[in-house]
């Protein structure tokens, strides 16, 4: 046990998962073990700070102390730890996006996805279960194939599969005896899910034990700035924080911190739905999205059904949605697997999520020195955590960004270099 | 399902509107004058308003005439609609937070 561990976390404090471990704290009934991470107060100054404790701001922080060597970083998080859209998504991870700079940067985010577990000494239960991407007319089929070819010519596993085919991948697929027949689908096999939570957790604990101080009901209430602009620090409801570098990873609330330091981002920000059944046997081997009929659907660990719902018309901040769009993917569920229609559901609720333009992620220095900016990952943060938080610390870290985040800047909206994954985004907005 | 006062036909469920994006952005006249980045905001730059935001509706399934709202986006409550031509009632003050 442990000998990667301490390398990784020199000076560890946390006590290392392992099976030997796992198994003193079983005959000792479980009461050994000690928090995750410490709950600090917030010092006076830090060299860097985090907006934002989800996946995406924890992440950050891990990477500026493990790869960076950063001092000391502090992640201000107005809520608990894996409250916001980190707890909220549907678990899925692909990299089958359309252009070259979203597929490197999507497949930097699954690479690292594979090894995060041991990486973290924490299991985020990443299982590449293959996400199936469905095709129901002969728009979607061309859409797909483009997609499949692109993905192929890129370097990320993509493969077309007949209906015949998906059916056999995936048995309680109905192809045939529905509105919408599937004539085809898209199957990426490294693409698959992982539990949410464990990924923030995950994070948190391998941050703090390399000193990261994770502040949580600390809500910015202001970013303050030198006379030459520059970061200043920032206003908490936990009192002033002195920093000069401040990395805002703050997801559907993005437009709101910015604009505390004046800068106005092309975002609008949607309540996003999802739900999850009462928990069944295993029944379901894989994901499976629809864009057309608007459905996407696995089975987590638990043996909840996990379901995605569309976006509300309409720009919101309130984390639910209309009970008519969950009926809606609800419906679309039931055509595609009949065998669920007499399942109950247990719970749905909403995120808020940032949309930009051109449905590409921002994660750039913006026009004010010290301050970077991690947002607009709309409808498909999740799967990108790792990668998006790796490149992102290089960026506040280096005050450039890494080669797989330059073209996600803010200057593409001015410059025309849009980067339009519409199609690739998968949920209907 | 929110319930939207349509000025011209009264309330009537969501499903029967489409949402517009946020209300009073005026195309420029002289779009070839523009700078850029000026061109760049009236394109993409949106106030994403958290609290009381002004935004366009149509009442698509009804009587088809574009309409504007003022919204409260912490709650979805409609503080008032209003038709087009007619300037943004004044909001409360903003919500905290």
């Amino acid at each position: 046990m442990g000998a990667d561990v301490r390398r990784s976390f020199p000076g560890l404090t946390m006590q290392p998962f392992s099976g030997l471990s796992l198994l003193k704290q079983g005959l000792s009934g479980q009461r050994g073990w000690t928090a995750q991470w410490r709950h600090p107060e917030p010092r006076s100054a830090y060299d860097a700070i985090i907006i934002g404790g989800g996946g995406h701001g924890l992440g950050a922080a891990y990477y500026l102390a493990s790869e960076h060597r950063l001092g000391s970083i502090a992640v201000l998080e107005k809520g608990w730890i894996g409250g916001g859209n980190t707890g909220r998504n549907t678990t899925i991870i692909r990299s089958n996006y359309l252009f070259d700079e979203s597929a490197a940067l999507y497949d930097h985010a699954v690479k690292l996805w594979e090894g995060l577990s041991q990486t973290l000494n924490y299991n985020v239960m990443f299982s590449q279960r293959g996400v199936l991407m469905l095709a129901h007319s002969v728009h979607d089929m061309q859409v797909s194939k483009r997609h499949v070819h692109a993905n192929r010519a890129a370097g990320v596993d993509n493969e077309w599969l007949t209906a015949e085919e998906a059916q056999a991948f995936c048995p309680p697929l109905n192809i045939g005896d529905i509105r919408y027949p599937v004539l085809g689908a898209a199957l990426q096999r490294r693409g698959g899910t992982a539990r949410h939570d464990a990924v923030a957790w995950g994070y948190a604990r391998a941050a703090d034990a390399l000193g990261v101080d994770i502040i949580e009901n600390c809500a910015v209430t202001g970013i303050r700035r030198h006379a030459d602009g520059s970061i200043a620090g920032v206003e908490t409801t936990r009192g002033p924080i002195s920093t000069r570098r401040v990395g805002v990873a703050a997801a559907g609330h993005s437009s709101v911190v910015m604009k505390m330091a004046g800068v106005q981002l092309p975002l609008e920000s949607y309540p996003l739905q999802a739900l999850v059944s009462e928990p069944v046997k295993p029944v379901f081997p894989c994901v499976v999205m629809s864009n057309t009929i608007h459905a996407y659907i696995s089975q987590s660990d638990k043996g909840e059904l996990v379901i995605g719902a569309g976006t509300d018309a309409y720009t919101s901040y309130t984390q639910r949605g209309g009970l008519h769009i969950s009926s809606h993917a609800l419906e679309a569920v039931c055509e595609l697997f009949p065998m669920f229609r007499r399942l109950r559901m247990l719970r749905n609720w909403g995120g808020i999520v940032d949309v930009t333009p051109d449905r590409s992620p921002i994660i750039a220095k913006t026009p004010v020195p010290g301050l970077y900016v991690n947002c607009g990952w709309g409808t498909g943060g999740f799967k990108a955590t790792p990668g998006a938080a790796h490149v992102f610390a290089w960026t506040i870290a280096r005050d450039e960004p890494h080669p797989i985040n330059a073209p996600f800047t803010l200057e593409r909206f001015r410059d025309g270099k849009l980067i339009d994954e519409a199609a690739a985004a998968a949920v209907a907005h | 399902m929110l319930l939207i006062q349509c000025p011209y036909c009264g309330e009537r469920p969501e499903v029967e509107f489409v949402y517009g994006g946020q209300a009073h952005i005026a195309r420029p006249q002289q779009s070839s004058e523009l700078s850029d980045q000026q061109w760049t905001d009236f394109l993409y730059r949106r106030d994403n308003t958290r609290g009381a935001h002004a935004e366009r509706w149509r009442h698509t399934h009804g009587c088809g005439r574009f309409f504007n709202a003022l919204r409260d986006t912490t709650t979805d409550h409609f503080l008032a609609t209003y038709r087009l031509g007619e300037t943004a009632p004044r909001a409360p003050a903003e919500p905290p937070g």
